[in-house]
């Protein structure tokens, strides 16, 4: 088991994602998967942001739309063509993220939520009133599908392709951050904040660099979006979409790095399963949540961590206590610390500190 | 004219005042904020319209039933949802308000439908002064809203259940050690926040419409409110109430009323890249 949480496992989630179009008999299957990687990818930003830097930010699905919608205007209203288009969405996400970041993150905690709750409600009555730019609610239609070497993005397989790629240079390059000392800085100030501030961390400027880097991945997921589903409506900066990936990142696990794909592309296929539900789907989604963050707050991944502590400091308490002389020899081969009989629970309250060791 | 705006801004206000009272006074006792409280007013509409015209109560008993049963929706709420997540990190009460305020939505959705409904009330004159048109419900809203908020007061201030509430809200362990149960104040607070928003959407229903998306505004605004006059503080939420109330009227009369939903968050987002602090609250909340 302990193998599979190194590169390997993540090499086999690669093959399974590249093989996933052979066995996929339909393409309505290939399209809700697309549409799941491109939620992931902006969950991922959620979750640089929430889950390793400690700050709730109600705002991502309007940063998702500001990308989108750049894509959207350039394209249709401009002309440009949509690799241009595309990369100026993530840098619009950029440059609107520093603003609201030195802004908003002014605020702590819950404050710095409700504020990121208002902008986000600004973003959406902004596209959604402002005719003359964003269409409002006549929607922007026709956005050309994208080209990459000669060849039109616009079937399922293709697109399933494009954004499994996005999906793996952006999970790839959150486990560069999350592993350098700015993700170690983000997840001190997680930690405590204070406690960070004492060892000399800049508190704000890593704050607003980690803002504007999961921003910028809400922006490129937009522009994705724009590409793959080529329609754009004011509804996708609504709040409801921020819950959304809330409910993936809690399903999968926060601050590791696993955990919100594997809630992104579980919970759209559960949804799936209960299309008789509709948009009822939060009668069963609501309390799910509720018990989720009451019972398993660390997710599905935290889940396995702690049962892995409970089961190697459990090898552990009873290599001591009987009289061979291999303490500790069970606790190495996993690369967590022996953490000894008595804190099992604590170790695994934090999921993030061992996904990483599981990594390394 | 101006007349005529002060008196619309009073009324948005007084609702205003009234639902953010309810959030400041829960996120005074347990430091939660609420994002389901708008779901709770938009229950207490349709609670009460349901009664009107199921039951055929008259107005003002079916804002008292609703008053009850939201109150003890939010009482459940304490119990089910927010009491076991205590001693969680302040991530976690949020997600899980979150996933109240989504069922509830969807509840009201799979019970009443996603259609829009008009409240009958039996107040419909219109009383005019000195150029001024004021329909009586108007009238009423800023009568029993500001009635409300009087009552409040003098119940916070002047009785020993009250005065267990602001105990609880200044210092939890202090309280504890004088013998106030910590279960049973959260529970009161809850309750009242409950009636609060359920007595606010029965007042507002008739000149607004009820519908399961009803909350979603009204709930952002006062958080703007809280936010603006600092949350927990009782004074803060009336007089923010009042402000933005105000400053929505008077702009969607001379300014543009498509964008006048927009006003208060500007005016938020104003104010704090000024003075984070908010305006009437000395403790900082500056990084």
């Amino acid at each position: 088991m302990n193998r599979l949480e190194g590169k390997l496992g993540w090499l086999l989630l690669c093959v399974a994602g590249l093989v996933f179009p052979l066995v996929a008999h339909h393409d309505y299957m290939l399209t809700v998967m697309s549409t799941a990687y491109i939620f992931a990818l902006a969950t991922i930003g959620l979750n640089l942001i929430t889950g390793y830097t400690g700050q709730y930010n109600l705002a991502h699905s309007g940063f998702m739309a500001v990308g989108a919608y750049t894509v959207g205007i350039l394209t249709v209203d401009h002309q440009w063509p949509f690799w241009i288009a595309f990369v100026c969405s993530g840098l619009i996400c950029l440059v609107l993220g520093f603003f609201v970041g030195i802004l908003s993150l002014r605020l702590k905690g819950h404050y710095f939520s409700i504020f990121t709750l208002c902008v986000g409600y600004i973003l959406y009555l902004t596209i959604e009133k402002w005719d003359g730019l964003t269409h409002g609610v006549s929607n922007i239609i026709g956005i050309p599908a994208p080209v990459v070497f000669g060849l039109s993005i616009d079937r399922a397989v293709p697109v399933y392709y494009l954004t499994f790629v996005f999906l793996a240079i952006g999970t790839w390059i959150l486990h560069r951050i999350v592993h350098s000392l700015l993700g170690r800085t983000l997840m001190a100030i997680r930690n405590s904040d204070s406690l960070a501030e004492s060892i000399g961390i800049n508190l704000m400027r890593n704050k607003v660099l980690a803002f504007m880097l999961s921003v910028l991945y809400a922006g490129y997921a937009g522009g994705l979006y724009a590409g793959a589903v080529r329609v754009l409506a004011p509804d996708l900066a609504g709040v409801d979409h921020t819950f959304d990936m809330t409910m993936y990142m809690i399903v999968g696990g926060m601050g590791t790095l696993l955990g919100p794909l594997l809630g992104a592309v579980a919970v759209p296929w559960v949804t799936q399963y209960l299309q008789f539900l509709q948009e009822y789907r939060f009668v069963v989604f609501g309390p799910l949540l509720i018990l989720l963050v009451i019972f398993l707050p660390n997710g599905l991944v935290g889940l396995y961590y702690a049962k892995k502590n409970r089961r190697a400091s459990a090898r552990q308490h009873g290599a001591t206590t009987g009289s061979t002389g291999e303490a500790s020899h069970g606790t190495s081969a996993s690369g967590t610390t022996p953490s000894g009989p008595a804190s099992p629970r604590s170790s695994a309250d934090t999921p993030a500190q061992n996904a990483e060791k599981g990594h390394a | 004219m101006f007349l005529q705006q002060v008196l619309n801004g009073l009324t948005l206000g007084g609702i205003y005042s009234l639902v953010a009272l309810g959030l400041t006074l829960v996120y005074g006792i347990l430091a939660i904020p609420n994002f389901a409280h708008g779901a709770f007013y938009m229950i207490g509409a349709f609670v009460a319209l349901y009664l009107m015209t199921s039951f055929g109560l008259n107005y003002w008993l079916a804002m008292l039933g609703a008053g009850v049963v939201v109150a003890v929706l939010a009482m459940l709420a304490e119990r089910l949802v927010f009491h076991p997540l205590r001693h969680a990190s302040e991530l976690h009460p949020m997600i899980a308000a979150i996933g109240l305020l989504l069922f509830l939505e969807a509840g009201a959705q799979a019970i009443w439908g996603a259609d829009f409904h008009r409240m009958t009330t039996p107040y419909v004159g219109i009383i005019e002064v000195a150029g001024v048109t004021a329909p009586i419900q108007r009238l009423l809203i800023i009568a029993a809203a500001f009635g409300l908020m009087l009552a409040l007061h003098v119940f916070l201030k002047h009785t020993v259940m009250g005065a267990t509430i602001i105990a609880m809200a200044q210092n939890r362990d202090g309280a504890s050690l004088m013998g106030i149960d910590a279960t049973r104040v959260a529970l009161l607070t809850f309750g009242i926040s409950g009636v609060l928003a359920a007595v606010a959407a029965t007042l507002f229903a008739p000149i607004n419409l009820v519908y399961p998306g009803m909350g979603q505004l009204v709930i952002l605004k006062a958080f703007v409110i809280t936010i603006l006059g600092g949350m927990g503080s009782v004074p803060g939420a009336i007089l923010g109430g009042v402000i933005i109330g105000l400053a929505e009227s008077f702009g969607a009369f001379y300014i543009s009323p498509d964008y006048k939903d927009i006003i208060a968050f500007a005016l938020l987002v104003l104010i704090l890249s000024v003075r984070p602090q908010g305006i009437f609250n000395r403790e900082a909340r500056v990084s």
